[in-house]
């Protein structure tokens, strides 16, 4: 299986600020009740957009004005809470191709990365700075660059964290493990073998 | 210099490296380095359930795959179920759809499932250990982040996503990158009243929501020397909400007989080859950790949450935080979760009416938990106009409770005891908050919204801790309504 290598991401920006953004406020639960991940993105974020009529609260994701956004910007410990990978699809559905945040919860960042959607570490200043230039110009072209971890906005750029492993994983197209794990049939029955309780009841 | 004769003495001890039971369990279920750097790390134990997984056997339909393993994996359905009525098809068609999807997996994969006529049926983390398929020095995985509760079992066990569920049914490995690992000791003796739940909640609160990211929490000590095995499970279930995906006691005598005899725990002969090879996974005593956090149990008070996630905790006899209060960093946060919480800064957090009250969840959902409430309970009534609800963690703990008499203890009391799920932890069943209702709750997350209302409001606490809560109608001191005395671990 060939994948894409993703080395950069160029799109728009928005800013949802705040820390501990958990996985139930990115999806609330009773959204995941499907045996598909299809029309996830219209409920991202669905109780802090939304009133419970249906109409909209006020919410950066709301604004017409940000809308086509494709790379969210965040505080400290972004997608904490659950495992589901809703959140992460949810996000995808909705257009964002790219993530910046103080920093994230273990599991999100990894169903993120495994979705092929970088998750940068960037410092609280920076983000400020960013999310201050967007809101001035809401048009601003934003690159994520995955390979040289860097934001460039508009002529300024900044340094940002992709964490190792991730970054190799997206530039090298290896985002997807599938193809890798099922390269080591052979080893995985000589570790298997290896442990009691894998053996056949 | 000469080198040592191979049968010198000494030599074994100075090759061997002190290792953790992290480390030992990784090493013994490494597969290979991966091209990125990640560990490509066999899963010999894996659990699914109705709502992260349908999506992972579509993916692995339209590769055209099987499952690698299917004796390995393990299935039963706990989310969406309903508490109060059984009869399928469910009132909820989505929920309905979300059974029959799990049960046509099951059989075209091959895969035993802990179903509804089973008997057997339950939370996945509650199941696994019942069952006795969680065991020591084995890897665990399950599409759920409280699967870090089999680590009290000393099994190294990860909550992951729909993706690495498709792996793990493919190829019964996934990519992870190693962990570090931070040793916990509590030490000393919990004051009467003080329970399980009380010591994670502290833990989180002094280390903070995202203080054990890229860590496995391994949990010792005299507290934890002392913890039965659900006890220890109620800790290691709330790891993740200290930010570790992994946590973990290492096994001990209390664990080999708690496994002993179990449906799916090696029999006859077997057995004491396990328990032995079992053992050899503890921590060495000399091991490194990458770090070390010491806490003194009498530190420990009865805890509740004040906000809106874990680590927002106070002990009950503390007042609300105030904003000016807080350090700085923290200000905008304390803000936004006093606004959402609705609660009074700097007044005590005694004596908030509380709406409703639940017992139950993968935290606090088992036997012990239903009987410690029970025991102080007996005689008491839960105020009017309060609902409160007992839900057992799975259909064995519900068979238990019933044998011992203890649901009776609760329905005389004015609570409602329902059937094993997960209910009102996530509220993806029936059982909701309405509006901003306020909720007592055993479970594990007090995010906005959790409980099923998108204004609706959580504390969390200990079962006792909620039963005192039922009984008044507000947050109380559980010592103080039921006069509890005597020492906690009995």
């Amino acid at each position: 299986m060939s994948l894409e290598k993703i080395t950069k991401i160029s799109g728009r920006g928005v800013c949802v600020p705040g820390d501990e953004i958990d996985t139930d406020r990115i999806i609330p639960a009773r959204f995941m009740k499907c045996v598909t991940f299809d029309g996830l993105g219209e409920y991202l974020f669905y109780d802090v957009r939304k009133n419970e009529d249906g109409s909209d609260k006020q919410h950066p994701l709301n604004e017409e004005r940000f809308k086509g956004a494709t790379i969210l910007f965040s505080g400290v410990n972004f997608g904490c809470g659950s495992s589901r990978e809703h959140a992460p699809q949810a996000l995808y559905r909705y257009g964002f191709r790219g993530i910046v945040a103080q920093s994230f919860a273990e599991i999100f960042f990894g169903n993120c990365t495994t979705l092929g959607i970088p998750c940068f570490c960037a410092t609280k200043e920076d983000i400020d700075t960013i999310a201050a230039a967007i809101d001035e110009n809401p048009e601003l072209e934003i690159a994520l660059d995955v390979e040289n971890e860097r934001i460039h906005f508009g002529d300024q750029s900044v340094t940002a964290v992709v964490r190792e492993t991730a970054r190799k994983a997206l530039v090298e197209g290896r985002w997807d493990p599938i193809g890798d794990l099922q390269e080591a049939k052979e080893q995985i029955s000589e570790v298997a073998a290896k442990l009691p309780y894998m053996a056949q009841g | 210099m000469e080198p040592l004769p191979s049968d010198f003495p000494f030599l074994e001890t100075i090759l061997v490296m002190q290792k953790s039971l992290f480390e030992k369990v990784w090493d013994a279920h490494a597969v290979r380095e991966l091209a990125n750097g990640q560990t490509q790390l066999l899963i010999g134990t894996h659990l699914i359930h109705e709502v992260t997984s349908p999506q992972a056997f579509g993916m692995l339909r339209d590769l055209g795959l099987k499952v690698a393993y299917p004796h390995r994996t393990f299935a039963t359905v706990d989310h969406i179920v309903p508490t109060d009525q059984r009869q399928e098809p469910f009132a909820d068609p989505l929920a309905d759809a979300m059974i029959r999807e799990l049960r046509k997996n099951c059989e075209e994969f091959g895969i035993t499932f802990f179903d509804l006529p089973s008997g057997k049926q339950g939370i996945v983390h509650v199941v696994g250990p019942e069952q006795g398929i969680t065991q020591p020095g084995t890897t665990i995985a399950c599409g759920d982040s409280h699967t870090s509760t089999h680590g009290a079992f000393g099994a190294i066990a990860f909550g992951i996503g729909t993706t690495q569920i498709r792996d793990l049914l493919a190829t019964q490995t996934m990519a992870l990158a190693k962990l570090k690992v931070r040793r916990i000791n509590v030490n000393g003796e919990l004051r009467p009243g003080v329970y399980a739940k009380d010591v994670i909640l502290h833990i989180i609160r002094q280390l903070g929501v995202k203080g054990g990211t890229g860590f496995a929490y391994e949990y010792g000590g005299d507290v934890f020397d002392n913890f039965s095995m659900e006890e220890r499970m109620t800790v290691c279930n709330m790891s993740i909400e200290g930010g570790a995906r992994v946590g973990y006691v290492n096994p001990d005598q209390k664990t080999f007989e708690y496994l002993k005899g179990r449906p799916y725990s090696p029999q006859g002969g077997e057995w004491d080859q396990a328990v032995e090879r079992w053992k050899s996974f503890a921590s060495d005593p000399d091991c490194e950790y990458n770090d070390v956090v010491n806490i003194d149990a009498a530190d420990i008070a009865p805890t509740v949450t004040w906000g809106i996630n874990p680590g927002q905790a106070i002990s009950v006899v503390e007042t609300i935080p105030t904003v000016e209060g807080s350090p700085e960093s923290e200000r905008a946060n304390v803000a936004e979760a006093l606004e959402y919480m609705k609660l009074p800064a700097g007044e005590p957090i005694k004596g908030t009416p509380v709406d409703v009250c639940f017992i139950g969840s993968c935290t606090n959902g088992r036997l012990s938990d239903f009987e410690e409430a029970a025991r102080y309970l007996k005689g008491y009534r839960v105020k009017e106009g309060v609902k409160a609800i007992a839900v057992p963690g799975s259909q064995i703990v519900d068979a238990i409770c019933k044998e011992k008499g203890l649901d009776k203890v609760f329905v005389e009391a004015g609570f409602e005891w329902r059937e094993a799920g997960c209910s009102m932890c996530l509220a993806m069943n029936p059982d909701k908050l309405i509006g901003d209702q306020l909720s007592a709750s055993s479970s594990n997350r007090n995010f906005k919204g959790r409980q099923g209302s998108p204004t609706g409001r959580t504390v969390l606490m200990s079962p006792l801790m909620v039963a005192a809560a039922a009984v008044t109608g507000e947050i109380s001191d559980a010592r103080e309504v039921f006069g509890v005395k005597e020492p906690a671990a009995i």
